[in-house]
């Protein structure tokens, strides 16, 4: 099939008259319809079969769990205070918070001029510069992170949220990458008109191109925030055996290997308050989430 | 590259006339300033460390002393003494050559069922997105009991009549645990999948029906119209697949530490069971971590990124004769 033959038929079709559709492919279409639906909803349940389960779990008793039964009865509601008592999951709670919060300050801020500098300003060696920005996002974290432990050991910052954070105030190559590609798409003639006006690049930064890229900012801080939310690697690494730095991501994983047993109910319990925040953040931010998405595809 | 900065250049930057040194030097101060978190972090954060793992890689070093520089004894011994080494290798590649082609095959008929229904595909696509949304740690632990030896999924196959002594035992069974991984990561498909989506979603239906009127069924469109317009983003989810594929290591790290609960550390655990779940990455993190073989550590970890290095550019330059880009068809 050639580009100039469906060009044809296309004009073709446009020129047939509208009739009614028969019945019987009235019928084809509505035997499709149920195909093409009752395909979606079983991967649908596949999908959300073991959300559900860690969900119904958590209400469950130990002696419920032991039953087979999927869902509880009754529910029970104790296994949450049980995971707040048994475990510092409150301090955990606490830490993530500290680290996704700023982590998320620390990449916005520091990516945001970075940014504006590959995109909206002109010197030589910009793209030369930003692919080696680009190849950074390929290097494996390996490779850095035993000599970043050497040099956060030598530092006393082992055990605590330092090695964190402080790396996230300098710039993260996705962060910029995204930002740039947005930059982009605002008419250079906005800061042309605001330079001829005297501003400063900075001022044409801060007053012109961040108040018209509110939904890129918001899109990486988000996924930025998930990172840190969901990160294991790194605090895993870093904040060592101290039970009083570590966050939820490596503190949940601490709880089960500490001969818990099979208390399946509390580990759920645990699992769903770590989810739940997640999950809220998703379907407020829905929007933003599905812009960030699209951006990442645009072409650089 | 060269192409979008010549379009975006405003014509009067390059045809203003000379301003004098002072302007072109605050000008450059500018660029300096701004680029300087990027610069100060790449220079701390990843130059630095980089050279310096290199150097490690050829000393003997346990984080107390001093390094000892032992030439390329690391990497002889990794490839000649070590017998885990090769078993986390064999392991990582079954992620590399198995879970990823599968993960990138399933992200993309998720994506393809997603486009069937006339009605309500809004709906479907969040629940499809949902577990990407579940953090990995969450997610493991979840699925360590849902697969859990007595857990729901096996008191269904109960129920379904399979005898007992055949159930599976998942994460509990060396045959098992890989495959149940691999179950995991399709669960939490949800951005590959999305990408998919947006690029089946912007093939020109006409395409699809001027191939209908010459007589296509649905596996020709598919094969001759979608695959090729979302060959890009196969292209795109292999090779980013690869790249965290050889670094596999949180599932298996949260999966061999839990599941054997006890009074073992996590550490001794990392592997089980049987070293089935002993990958690339769990394998130098035991090394560096708990043993503190930082120079040994450090010649696996660049012997990894050598490797990504060398598979990227594999795929991209074996990608010319697959992947089409725009133009082509449309």
């Amino acid at each position: 099939m050639t580009f100039t033959a469906a060009k044809v038929d296309m004009a073709a079709i446009r020129v047939m008259p509208r009739r009614p559709v028969p019945a019987q492919i009235r019928r084809r279409r509505l035997l499709y319809d149920v195909a093409n639906h009752s395909l979606a909803i079983v991967v649908a349940i596949v999908f959300i079969f073991p959300l559900a389960i860690v969900f119904f779990t958590a209400f469950m008793t130990h002696q419920q769990l032991g039953t087979g039964h999927l869902l509880p009865h009754p529910w029970y509601f104790g296994n949450f205070s049980k995971v707040i008592h048994d475990i510092p999951f409150m301090r955990y709670l606490a830490n993530t918070i500290i680290y996704a919060v700023l982590a998320t300050v620390g990449v916005v801020l520091s990516s945001i001029p970075v940014a504006y500098a590959f995109s909206r300003l002109q010197w030589r060696g910009r793209d030369a510069t930003f692919l080696l920005v680009l190849a950074t996002m390929m290097l494996p974290a390996q490779v850095t992170s035993v000599s970043l432990y050497i040099v956060f050991t030598r530092l006393h910052w082992i055990g605590t949220l330092l090695p964190l954070i402080v790396p996230t105030f300098f710039g993260d190559a996705f962060t910029i990458f995204l930002l740039r590609q947005f930059f982009l798409t605002i008419p250079q003639e906005l800061s042309e008109a605001a330079r001829v006006d005297g501003a400063s690049e900075w001022q044409i930064l801060t007053r012109v191109v961040v108040p018209l890229a509110k939904p890129a900012v918001a899109a990486v801080a988000l996924f930025q925030f998930l990172y840190a939310w969901n990160d294991f690697y790194n605090p895993l690494l870093y904040t060592g055996n101290s039970a009083n730095n570590m966050t939820l991501a490596v503190g949940l994983t601490q709880f089960t290997t500490l001969a818990r047993g099979n208390a399946y109910e509390i580990q759920m319990a645990a699992s769903l308050m770590f989810i739940v925040p997640v999950i809220i953040i998703f379907f407020l931010a829905q929007k933003v989430f599905v812009e960030g998405v699209t951006l990442t595809g645009v072409k650089g | 590259m060269t192409q979008v900065v010549a379009a975006d250049r405003p014509p009067a930057v390059t045809s203003r006339p000379r301003r004098g040194r002072s302007l072109r030097a605050r000008k450059r101060w500018t660029v300096l300033l701004f680029l300087s978190p990027w610069i100060i972090g790449f220079v701390v954060f990843i130059l630095y460390p980089m050279v310096s793992s290199l150097y490690f890689s050829f000393t003997k070093y346990d984080l107390l002393g001093q390094p000892q520089w032992v030439g390329l004894a690391n990497y002889q011994a990794m490839f000649t003494r070590d017998s885990m080494f090769w078993i986390s290798v064999r392991n990582t590649f079954w992620v590399v050559l198995i879970m990823v082609p599968i993960d990138v095959v399933f992200g993309m008929g998720v994506a393809w069922i997603l486009t069937r229904p006339r009605r309500g595909s809004s709906v479907y696509r969040t629940i499809y997105y949902l577990p990407a949304m579940v953090p990995t740690v969450a997610a493991a632990l979840g699925f360590l009991f849902v697969l859990s030896p007595d857990g729901p999924v096996n008191s269904i196959l109960a129920h379904l009549g399979v005898p007992a002594n055949k159930v599976p035992l998942w994460f509990a069974d060396p045959t098992w645990a890989k495959p149940s991984l691999l179950l995991l990561s399709m669960w939490a498909i949800g951005n590959t999948m999305i990408i998919f989506l947006a690029a089946m979603l912007d093939v020109p239906t006409h395409l699809y029906e001027a191939a209908e009127i010459e007589g296509a069924g649905g596996w020709a469109k598919f094969r001759h119209i979608t695959l090729p317009t979302i060959s890009p983003v196969i292209f795109f989810s292999l090779v980013i697949g690869v790249i965290y594929g050889f670094q596999y290591f949180t599932e298996a790290y949260v999966v061999s530490t839990s599941s054997a609960a006890g009074e073992q550390g996590a550490s001794s655990a990392l592997g089980n069971p049987e070293n089935s779940l002993m990958f690339y990455g769990t394998w130098l993190y035991q090394q560096g971590f708990s043993y503190f073989h930082m120079g040994y550590a450090s010649a696996m970890a660049w012997v990894l990124f050598l490797v990504i290095m060398v598979c990227t550019f594999v795929l991209v330059r074996t990608s010319g004769r697959w992947v089409h880009y725009g133009g082509a068809i449309r």
